[in-house]
């Protein structure tokens, strides 16, 4: 995040605040999304997809290509770049393997 | 009193608020996000207060007003944190014409415990706007290569430093704001690569120039981003792409060919450069899933067909901004002021929008000749490996796409999209569905049963506990609500 002391907009002192992301203490301030406080750490990709398990992060930043989704507080599948930041959130990157096709696991006997 | 329901307060809907108030409406702004403004105004939170914001934004004042006006008013209620996830259809048995029921939930964004209310209303006004549409290539999925909308949003929005190489690229004089926004939030940018070609950009915007004489406003503003340019000592080149974007967990370097006229990579002009975050889009796509729901009839263009009075084909159902033409802030401004206006009872030939219908007339013309000068050419396909990702949810590849699209007789695009996945996933298809189509179109010879992917019954998703949880009654809405109505 660009320092509040070095932005030509002149902004007020923030407060502070504090989150975690996959038990790893991250700090923000109020107002920040969930993906600006993850962004501003220095880390870009904070998703696995299910089929690769390549990481993503924030594309499109404004809601619809669901890129950025986290656990926080147990609840699954939020966009992080939509939900601000509380002080205290656990936030838990998300990694959904594909289902094992049953097919497959016959497959797997019969060898 | 007329109750006009507005979905989307960027400028489009807040000055159709505006203007159906001051027609003497009772008005419900609904909006997904928990501010105002929309993705032109994205600003920051109250809780990060800024003494020259403005500074980052056009008609930032104007916006201010805007709201603050509709804020005070007590005849306009505005919810925000307010997603809208399904619409109905007007009509049917012992309804009388009009717009169907609204479904939203009320909450933080995909939270757990959302409110689920309904609204049925007598007039609405539809001015959901329009998000990036970017082009896939290789390496387009690495973290870091973001579309233009993010970089704004996270610059305005967050004051996040995108990077210190920055390389953005795509078509339109989007990407100028874009620029300027990255090297205001002290981003270092590379340079800027328009796609379109010095000839393309001179036939959309040198004849007759008197036209932009007249549209001083937003000429204004776009020479304003082209000084930025040169202050921030930014290059801008014309007819070159990213053709790829390089790296293994983020992105690491890009590379730039030059492009000829239907964008297909010219041979021998591959230039490999170092960045740390790319920002690419192409256009944009307009966010058309509830009108489509609503039942409103889209033109050839695929926008929403509208009457002089921004009327849809459907009774009661008026739309305005980005949905109805991409046409930018000054055009949404005008659009959405006839629209509310008319939704609230008036005409579009009264006094009181004569200014809206004359700019409305200016703005459409100048939008006319950004798609002359930067439309998307037809070669884009060109840069794609058979490994390129071209849909992100579902991983599809471009060589899967074709495989599967070659190995079946179908012709039709619902079918397709079933056997090939792509489109079928978190995003429904916002992404990557035009594209998707354009791909299966060339590769199959012509798609056949006139489906699309801008058609998504549910608009947004929802838990099935919420689902279940059943429409609870609003106090600030409750006027407004299904539960309220019922009893009368």
């Amino acid at each position: 995040m660009l320092p509040a002391g070095d932005d030509p907009i002149r902004p007020a002192a923030p407060t502070p605040l504090a989150i975690t992301l996959d038990g790893e203490r991250l700090e923000g301030v109020a107002g920040q999304s969930i993906a600006g406080v993850i962004l501003a750490s220095g880390r870009l990709g904070f998703r696995r997809t299910s089929a690769a398990g390549r990481p993503r992060g924030i594309f499109c930043g404004i809601g619809v290509c669901f890129d950025c989704l986290v656990e926080v507080d147990g609840a699954r599948d939020v966009r992080a770049c939509q939900r601000r930041a509380v002080d205290g959130n656990v936030v838990i990157t998300q990694h959904d393997a594909l289902p094992v096709p049953p097919s497959s696991e016959r497959g797997g006997r019969d060898d | 009193m007329t109750e006009v329901l507005i979905i989307g307060a960027g400028p489009a809907g807040l000055a159709a608020a505006r203007a159906a108030r001051r027609r003497g409406a009772s008005v419900v702004v609904l909006d997904s996000s928990d501010q105002l403004g929309g993705q032109y105004w994205r600003h920051l939170p109250a809780e990060r207060p800024s003494a020259r914001e403005h500074t980052l934004h056009h008609h930032f004042r104007r916006f201010q007003a805007l709201s603050r006006e509709l804020e005070q008013d007590a005849g306009c209620r505005v919810l925000r944190n307010a997603q809208v996830w399904a619409i109905e259809q007007g009509g049917g048995p012992g309804a009388s014409a009009g717009p169907g029921a609204v479904h939203v939930l009320l909450g933080e964004p995909d939270g757990t415990h959302r409110e689920r209310l309904v609204f049925r209303p007598d007039r609405i006004v539809l001015a959901t706007g329009a998000h990036d549409r970017t082009l896939p290539f290789p390496g387009w999925d690495l973290p870091g290569v973001v579309t233009g909308g993010a970089a704004q949003a996270l610059a305005k929005g967050e004051r996040i430093v995108v990077g210190d190489r920055v390389v953005v690229a795509g078509a339109g004089p989007f990407l100028l704001p874009v620029a300027a926004a990255l090297a205001k939030t002290g981003s270092g940018v590379v340079g800027v690569f328009e796609a379109s070609g010095t000839p393309t950009l001179a036939r959309g915007w040198l004849p007759q120039p008197w036209q932009l004489v007249s549209a001083g406003g937003k000429a204004f503003e776009l020479a304003g981003y082209v000084a930025g340019q040169l202050r921030h000592r930014i290059p801008y080149s014309t007819g070159r792409a990213v053709i790829a974007a390089h790296g293994t967990d983020r992105v690491e370097a890009v590379t730039i060919a030059g492009i000829d006229a239907d964008w297909v990579p010219i041979p021998g002009t591959k230039r490999r450069i170092a960045a740390d975050a790319v920002c690419v889009s192409h256009g944009f796509t307009p966010r058309l899933e509830l009108a489509i729901a609503a039942g409103c009839a889209l033109g050839p263009e695929r926008f929403v067909t509208v009457d002089d009075g921004q009327q849809t084909t459907v009774a009661g159902v008026h739309a305005a901004g980005e949905i109805t033409g991409i046409g930018g802030v000054d055009l949404a401004l005008a659009e959405g002021e006839i629209a509310g206006h008319v939704a609230a009872g008036g005409t579009v030939a009264d006094p009181a929008v004569a200014g809206a219908v004359r700019r409305r007339r200016v703005f459409a013309r100048f939008a006319r000749r950004i798609e002359a000068a930067h439309g998307i050419g037809s070669g884009w396909p060109a840069v794609l490996e058979a490994d390129t990702i071209v849909c992100r949810c579902e991983e599809v590849t471009y060589g899967r796409l074709c495989s599967i699209a070659d190995s079946t007789a179908s012709r039709s695009l619902r079918a397709l999209k079933l056997s090939t996945r792509a489109g079928l996933g978190i995003c429904q298809g916002r992404i990557c569905g035009r594209s998707i189509e354009e791909l299966l179109q060339a590769r199959t010879g012509g798609l056949g049963d006139g489906s699309s992917t801008d058609r998504r019954p549910i608009a947004a998703p929802i838990r099935l506990g919420e689902l279940a949880a059943g429409i609870t009654a609003h106090p600030a809405t409750d006027h407004l609500t299904d539960t309220a109505k019922g009893t009368q």
